[in-house]
């Protein structure tokens, strides 16, 4: 059998702020219908690893290949056609507009018309519209949120406004999804949830990277993990591996772990 | 665009088709006429700061452009109105992403400083140029509009032909709202970060947005010239810039009728506080600091809000 080639590689990923050294020397790799999740303590440098990945924050060095291309330096917007998406830890709705217009936002990387093209209308424009709500209204189905269509989305609950983001980034037709703390701040049933959908969008071919400090979730979900510590790689394996790993616990799991 | 815009379309256009009818008096028409020119700025420029968040004091500039390229052309080397027209169109256009290329690609609002600074040495070229503009006293007798023979010199006439633009240009304005562009501008408006992350690139439309905008004030410039057939430079002043974005505030900024409301206000304020004679300045001065406190979103939402609110009470 092939070993098929990673859809995303890092290799000696460095980034420095000022004096701080957010990460270092970081190898790892996502291999293509993977859940792979980056778990670590506040300040390790996973939120930092996806702004990097998605083009948000240049490296100060190494390299970022999706699909075995050299992705490092490229603008956001580029990144989101090369097939990135991506969640934010801190929600980053589009409040102004409403839940269906916020996932209409997210087919925008896969359509084309322009401005001289919508002022006049001109044929094709009503085409590419239509679509664009149909494939919106079906990612809002996937997350459940249809009933919420027509709602501003800065008056949904904050449940639903993660799982909004879930479904806008969806929208852009990812290949590699990136998740930033999917679960922060949601209760046991919307955390159920969650990971139910999270497992619906691996079914569906798209590869999924997530960062969280929900341990049950990560256990539950994720093939393989990263432990991150000061920016640098502490361990990666298969959930099994990382409970049991001696260095984890210290650094992040404690002696609180009731895996045993 | 939807139906609701579509239904306002339509009686906006009835309602400005049957006004020549009712209203003969030249000095009205000619009131809707300016009405409806500064309109077309105003709804460029409504479009770059309520959409693309960007504030331009160099507006007026590009009216001078529009202006002074019709004038002078028409005028000085007899070019035909239709050629002149693009001229001035072409010349707005370069003129635009000569400024926006630079400073729309940082963040913040560099372009309100360099507009400023764009609209002032305009204003000092329409002045200096004496050979070409007729420096500070203006170039006179530029010759009215003319289609096939048929003139559109009289008020109703150059009043249809003003209000035609207009409609057309608001048509285009609510067409690209409510489309993907508009979408991704809004968005842009909400999240920067999360706009970019979907896909949008976020200059280019800036960039896309101030050009058109400049585009719409050179149109409106032509028009103007050809009405007034005499133009001088204080038309273009930075005073003027400011005017037309008081006009999107006091209407209010993120919505296109807004914007024709403003537009409408500030025109017929000067003109309706004649009445007061000296202290004009001061009831107008009083009047847009009213409208600020009281409708801080602008009189287009204050109204809204207010219809809203009566509409639950009875």
């Amino acid at each position: 059998m092939v070993t098929p080639h990673p859809i995303l590689e890092a290799s000696r990923l460095r980034k420095i702020f000022g004096g701080l050294m957010a990460i270092v020397d970081l190898n790892f790799k996502v291999m293509p219908g993977q859940i792979k999740a980056v778990i670590g303590p506040n300040g390790a440098g996973k939120t930092t690893l996806f702004n990097i990945i998605t083009g948000i924050l240049p490296p100060t060095g190494g390299t970022i290949r999706f699909k075995g291309r050299e992705i490092n330096g490229e603008k956001p917007h580029r990144i989101a056609q090369n097939g990135i998406s991506r969640t934010f830890q801190t929600v980053e709705l589009f409040g102004n507009m409403t839940v269906l217009e916020n996932v209409m936002v997210g087919r925008h990387v896969r359509t084309k018309v322009g401005l001289i093209q919508s002022g006049l209308r001109l044929p094709g424009v009503k085409k590419e519209e239509r679509f664009v709500l149909e494939t919106a209204q079906e990612k809002l189905d996937i997350v459940g949120l249809t009933r919420r269509a027509n709602e501003p989305a800065s008056g949904v609950p904050l449940g639903e406004q993660k799982l909004l983001e879930v479904a806008r980034a969806l929208a852009t037709d990812p290949q590699l999804l990136l998740l930033d703390e999917p679960a922060a701040g949601l209760n046991e049933t919307e955390i159920l949830r969650m990971a139910e959908i999270i497992m619906k969008i691996r079914e569906s071919g798209v590869t999924v990277l997530l960062v969280e400090h929900h341990m049950d979730l990560v256990m539950s979900i994720s093939d393989d993990i990263v432990v991150l510590n000061y920016g640098e790689k502490v361990a990666e394996g298969t959930p099994e591996e990382i409970k049991g790993d001696e260095k984890v616990i210290d650094a992040y799991l404690g002696v609180e772990i009731k895996y045993a | 665009m939807g139906k609701e815009n579509l239904r306002a379309v339509f009686i906006l256009t009835i309602c400005l088709g049957v006004f020549p009818f009712f209203i003969r008096s030249d000095y009205y028409l000619s009131i809707m006429i300016f009405i409806g020119i500064n309109a077309i700025i105003v709804m460029g420029l409504s479009l770059l700061m309520g959409y693309a968040g960007q504030i331009s004091l160099g507006h007026a500039a590009f009216f001078g452009i529009g202006a002074y390229c019709s004038g002078v052309l028409t005028v000085k080397l007899g070019l035909s109105i239709v050629t002149a027209f693009f001229c001035g169109i072409f010349l707005s256009i370069v003129m635009a992403l000569a400024i926006a290329i630079p400073t729309l690609k940082l963040k913040g609002h560099y372009l309100a400083v360099a507009t400023l600074g764009f609209g002032e040495i305009i204003y000092v070229i329409f002045n200096e140029l004496l050979e070409i503009t007729g420096g500070p006293s203006g170039l006179s007798g530029i010759p009215p509009i003319h289609f096939f023979g048929y003139s559109f010199k009289g008020g109703w006439r150059y009043f249809y032909l003003v209000w035609t633009v207009a409609i057309l240009l608001l048509i285009f304005s609510l067409n690209i709202i409510h489309s993907r562009v508009g979408r991704a501008l809004r968005a842009v408006h909400g999240s920067e970060v999360a706009a970019q992350a979907m896909g949008v690139n976020v200059s280019q439309f800036k960039i896309q947005v101030f050009v058109l905008s400049a585009l719409y004030a050179s149109v409106a410039g032509t028009l103007y010239a050809h009405f007034v057939t005499f133009i001088s430079p204080s038309t273009f002043s930075l005073f003027v810039s400011i005017l037309l974005l008081m006009m999107v505030v006091i209407g209010g900024g993120g919505s296109i009728w807004g914007a024709l409301l403003g537009a409408g206000i500030l025109t017929i304020l000067p003109e309706s506080l004649r009445a007061f004679r000296d202290f004009d300045i001061l009831v107008y001065g009083v009047i847009l600091m009213a409208i600020l406190l009281f409708m801080p979103e602008g009189i287009f939402k204050g109204l809204t809000l207010s219809a809203t609110w009566m509409r639950k009470k009875w």
